[in-house]
């Protein structure tokens, strides 16, 4: 991975620090040898065509998936190395916002967003929970819809609500998974929109995986391309557009004829 | 992405699996009884789902226990009438509901219902990524879903067995009454004469273990589906299928112990 300007320029620690990473499915070799670093108060677009392992990559940096060599450092913790009480203690201080959503599908929208608070903190009183999903319900623009089954939402309601949900754990680090896949132009901002407002208002370091060129321009301070399993090029948009790299130009061709 | 690697197999593929699937099923029924005594123990979410269970089979179980208890009086008659001893057609019932009917019937309805439920609903959770997002919320999702149902299905289905055979017996009463006159009490009276102890305790503990698997085997196979909406359905009906042959062989086993017991 190149050393971008951004790099030097902030010489602190990473809160998220990858280095050689591996990850295989069978005879599918998907990441083979990713080095990655995330510092504090930035957002990374990590851009790439679909089936590429981005959201892999994610998926081990919380620990859903272990890699099969490598190491993997978030907040100071090798998240491979953890046992489950250290990981879920860790886990609470990352959001992850998945690509579906994935709200629970039996709760109604109050319910999704107590369900982390009441599981992981139990002193807190209702009075203290209805304030938390109160504040987070206004920073996704949805206070109306506290009451509604996730079912009865439109498709850029529930990707708010599912934001909503990560932060109400006030993580310091957010992991959003294709946040605009599937949403039209005009939600589709509404979500980037949302998304620096996440990283202003709540002073988060962010991964943004996405294939949407226009969601990784206006929410990434930096962009890594992920292709084939490797990171092709780490730097500002523009840096990047303007790569020699016949992988990285037909895939911005691509993108510009779609 | 490259394809490197070819897997190799030790036998072949589908031995290779199904013996990887039998491990991994019993991995998974070893972290259940690991779980199940930590905490915390999800006390709210365990009644919720008994009433999931118990109180919404209810109506289902009362019908089938009445119709089993009302055919197997009408189709036990003439037999019995041949010897002229249709005055034991109470203990005949009842022991045959209390020892397997009862117990069986409830089993194999809740396998349906209850199993195809349970695998349905995890199986939408994982696929729909409910399950992982459990996991980053630094929620344990074996804890919350699988120990909670499977503790629900061997809490409740035990009851209904009894509920079960309970209703049987009154179906079996209303048949004879029709025929000759019978006070309920009486009847009860003559149908449990013939059964001990050891019949209810068996049935009992039987109808525990139909509840357990079905609530194991429900959770395993809807907290591993894949593919989408197909693994949904797919996992929904291997999920009865399993249980069921699961608990004909508890049944034998079952039966061949109590009596080893009965007779010793």
């Amino acid at each position: 991975m190149e050393k971008t300007e951004q790099h030097i320029i902030m010489k602190e620690e990473p809160v998220i620090s990858i280095k050689g990473i591996y990850k295989s499915f069978g005879s599918l070799n998907v990441l083979k040898g990713i080095d990655f670093n995330l510092f504090t108060g930035e957002n990374v677009a990590v851009l790439g065509k679909s089936g590429s392992g981005k959201s892999v990559l994610i998926k081990i940096i919380v620990g859903l998936l272990k890699p099969d060599k490598g190491d993997v450092f978030v907040l100071g913790k090798q998240v491979d190395k953890l046992g489950r009480i250290e990981l879920d203690t860790l886990r609470l201080r990352i959001g992850f916002s998945f690509q579906s959503s994935a709200l629970y599908d039996s709760m109604n929208v109050y319910q999704n967003l107590a369900f982390p608070l009441t599981m992981n903190m139990k002193n807190l009183s209702k009075k203290n929970i209805d304030d938390a999903i109160e504040e987070v319900l206004d920073a996704v623009g949805l206070k109306d819809k506290i009451n509604q089954m996730p079912s009865d939402l439109s498709g850029g309601q529930r990707k708010r609500i599912g934001i909503a949900r990560t932060l109400i754990l006030k993580p310091e680090i957010m992991l959003y998974d294709e946040p605009t896949s599937g949403l039209d132009p005009i939600t589709s901002a509404e979500i980037i929109k949302l998304i620096n407002k996440v990283q202003h208002k709540y002073n988060t370091s962010s991964v943004i995986i996405t294939h949407d060129l226009t969601c990784a321009k206006n929410t990434g301070n930096r962009i890594a391309m992920l292709f084939g399993g490797k990171f092709l090029k780490d730097g500002k948009f523009e840096d990047v557009f303007d790569s020699d790299d016949e992988q990285i130009t037909g895939f911005f061709n691509y993108n510009f004829i779609q | 992405m490259n394809r490197q690697k070819t897997k190799k197999y030790i036998f072949s593929k589908g031995i290779d699996e199904y013996f990887s699937g039998v491990n991994d099923a019993w991995k998974f029924t070893t972290l259940f009884f690991k779980e199940v005594f930590k905490k915390p123990f999800h006390l709210r979410e365990v009644i919720h789902q008994c009433i999931e269970v118990g109180l919404k089979s209810l109506p289902l179980i009362t019908l089938t226990g009445f119709i089993v208890g009302v055919v197997f009086t009408k189709q036990s008659r003439p037999s019995l009438e041949n010897f002229g001893a249709t005055s034991w057609l109470p203990s005949l019932i009842g022991i045959a509901i209390v020892r397997a009917l009862g117990p069986l019937v409830t089993a194999l309805i809740c396998a349906g219902k209850v199993g195809s439920g349970i695998g349905a609903e995890l199986g939408s959770m994982r696929v729909t990524e409910q399950i992982e997002a459990m996991e980053v919320s630094a929620i344990n999702p074996f804890k919350y879903l699988v120990v909670t149902r499977v503790l629900a299905t061997t809490i409740t289905i035990p009851l209904l067995a009894l509920y079960c055979s309970f209703f049987g017996l009154f179906g079996s009463f209303i048949n004879v009454h029709a025929q000759e006159t019978s006070s309920l009490l009486t009847y009860y009276q003559n149908a449990f004469s013939s059964i001990s102890f050891l019949d209810i305790f068996a049935s009992v503990v039987k109808s525990i273990a139909y509840g357990f698997t079905i609530g194991i085997v429900g959770s395993y196979k809807g907290y591993h589906a894949t593919q989408g909406t197909r693994g949904v359905g797919k996992a929904a009906n291997q999920a009865v299928v399993l249980s069921m042959f699961l608990i004909f062989v508890e049944e034998l086993i079952f039966v061949q112990v109590a009596n080893w017991i009965r007779y010793f």
